[in-house]
């Protein structure tokens, strides 16, 4: 175990691994968001209240799921890299942090269009709609932050620092949220979170949520290895690649 | 008194690129000493400032006096958003007066030798935080029901205001340093505060502002200043260190 | 199959507009995503690619050069 987290601190090393597992999750992302969208678009039944609006769930939730978890991550990979100095887990943050705005933006956007045929209007300050503006905002501070420091160190040690008082924050912010909005409307409407959801249903949102997943993991490796050539581009193993790589 | 470990500090500068330790010997004092001496220092530098008191109070009366012109004067209509606008305007003057807590110590190099001392870091902070929360905070807090009577705030909710916010800004204050210390070595650091910090105000907001309208309502705002009161122990246990941390990072960036 | 016929199924039950605009807006976003991340990769590579030919037109010893940016840079570790 030790050994592997030692052979992490080695950029060269993971840019290796890495390449051996990438096409692995570039397919898995293909497939299963292929499959898992068909399914959902063409043969998982309408919802009886919401009828086929209802279909946006297939990308509204997969896109909710992975902006929660990839800022979690990403305080992880903060606490990881303050504590053990492991410079990838410090790249792989930094790379993090856009795709999770990304999905953050498709979760708000798409939650958006769902709300005009179902409440009648484009937006609603729901809890969770309000609750992932919120983790918008978040993303948007990590990366200004991480972006205005002119010694890398010190930036990647703000990111850290900044990720991990946020993540701190979502449950306390979810929780207030949650808690405003239902004195605000007693009326408690859940876009989404039916209990005993048809089994047609939720298997292609499984399917989904992994495939958004292995997209998120491809994305990041690909995205870490160009960063790891980046940082470590004074090193003799990246120019040798360089001079042969096309 | 002994004196305080003075191997709580070295850990820390073990990962500040090998920042060496340095103490002109014995500290005089222990931890109560050097807490007292920076609470009175900042009292002494702020009371000298007094406009830097002043600003927060009076933005707070001017954006609360624009809201009736942009929106409505019926008092009626006020009355119902009162509570929300008084804590939203108190929440933005506590944000505008953060970027000057660390800022002057930084440019005169004072914040340095805060750094350098062999007091715990956290402590010092929180003692700089909580002369922030005196002077900033706690006149806002008192300040707001005379402003509550301009939006026709309803009777029965003045003593909850004030103490929500008094409850309330000294949290503001503590997440707000965490901010402060991360930016206070970046030129435009002051946009990129309030982006950074709005998002983790915004529980307290709800709870401040909430436990307002239950007074109005007469549903009692126990619940809420208790939650106010929670959140206000975690920013206790938690904030200092995030701020002591950041201030590490501002300064060796 | 939950629709009768394929103009049934772009119909969406007379949401379209709402499920196709999430759809293509999601779609856009997760191609653009992919798009940037090749081309952020082919362009490093490309940048390093000359980097590394002006060095050698200009005779630098790669090990001394390395060497060089391994004290000053203060990267701790290369394997």
């Amino acid at each position: 175990m030790w050994a592997f987290i030692n052979k992490l601190r080695s950029p060269k090393w993971f840019y290796a691994i890495s390449e051996r597992l990438l096409p692995w999750f570039w397919v898995a992302a293909a497939a299963l968001i292929l499959v898992g969208s068909v399914w959902g678009l063409a043969f998982a039944p309408a919802d009886y209240q919401q009828g086929n609006s209802f279909r946006i769930i297939y990308v509204h939730v997969p896109a909710a799921f992975l902006a929660q978890s990839i800022f979690v991550s990403m305080a992880v990979c903060g606490l990881v890299y303050m504590v053990w100095k492991i410079k990838v887990a410090d790249m792989v943050a930094a790379m993090m942090a856009p795709l999770g705005a990304a999905m953050t933006f498709i979760s708000l956007f798409s939650g958006a269009v769902w709300g005009v045929p179902t409440w009648g209007t484009w937006w609603m300050w729901d809890a969770r709609l309000t609750s992932m503006l919120i983790l918008f905002f978040l993303y948007l501070g990590v990366i200004a932050l991480r972006g205005a420091f002119a010694s890398r160190d010190s930036a990647s040690r703000a990111a850290s620092v900044l990720a991990m008082v946020g993540v701190i924050n979502i449950p306390i912010i979810k929780y207030s949220v949650d808690w405003w909005y239902t004195l605000h409307q007693p009326a408690t409407f859940t876009v989404t979170g039916r209990v005993g959801m048809p089994m047609e249903m939720w298997v292609p949102l499984l399917i989904m949520v992994l495939g958004f997943y292995s997209f998120f993991i491809a994305v990041t490796l690909m995205r870490t290895r160009s960063e790891i050539l980046r940082r470590e581009s004074n090193k003799r193993w990246v120019r040798d690649l360089a001079g042969g790589e096309r | 008194m002994p004196s305080a470990d003075t191997r709580m500090n070295g850990s820390d500068s073990k990962r500040d690129n090998g920042d060496r330790q340095v103490t002109a010997g014995e500290p005089r004092g222990g931890l109560t000493v050097a807490v007292w001496a920076t609470l009175k220092r900042d009292l002494t530098l702020l009371m000298r400032r007094r406009s830097e008191v002043l600003n927060p109070l009076v933005f707070f009366a001017l954006v609360i006096t624009l809201f009736p012109i942009g929106i409505s004067p019926d008092p009626e209509l006020l009355a119902t958003i009162a509570p929300g606008l008084l804590w939203v305007a108190a929440l933005l003057a506590a944000l505008l007066s953060l970027d000057s807590l660390f800022r002057g110590d930084y440019e005169d190099g004072s914040l340095e030798q805060l750094l350098l001392t062999p007091q715990p870091l956290p402590m010092l902070g929180l003692a700089k935080v909580a002369v922030h929360w005196l002077l900033t905070g706690l006149p806002l807090a008192l300040m707001a029901p005379v402003l509550g009577i301009m939006l026709a705030l309803p009777a029965g909710s003045y003593l909850i205001l004030a103490f929500s916010l008094a409850l309330g800004t000294a949290s503001l204050s503590l997440i707000g340093a965490i901010g402060a210390a991360l930016t206070v070595g970046l030129s435009r650091g002051g946009v990129l505060l309030s982006l950074l910090v709005l998002p983790l105000y915004i529980p307290v907001l709800i709870f401040g502002a909430g436990a307002v309208q239950a007074a109005i309502m007469g549903d009692g705002a126990a619940a809420h200043l208790a939650i106010l009161g929670a959140l206000l122990a975690l920013s206790l246990m938690l904030a200092p260190w995030a701020i002591a941390a950041s201030l590490r990072i501002s300064i060796n960036g | 199959m939950a629709f009768e016929s394929f103009n049934e199924f772009i119909a969406m039950g007379g949401h379209a507009p709402y499920v196709w605009a999430a759809w293509a807006a999601t779609a856009a976003l997760l191609v653009a995503i992919v798009l940037h991340a090749r081309a952020e990769r082919r362009q490093l590579l490309r940048s390093l690619q000359r980097r590394v030919r002006r060095e050698q037109r200009l005779g630098v010893d790669q090990d001394e050069a390395a060497k060089v940016s391994h004290q000053s840079g203060g990267n701790r570790h290369d394997t």
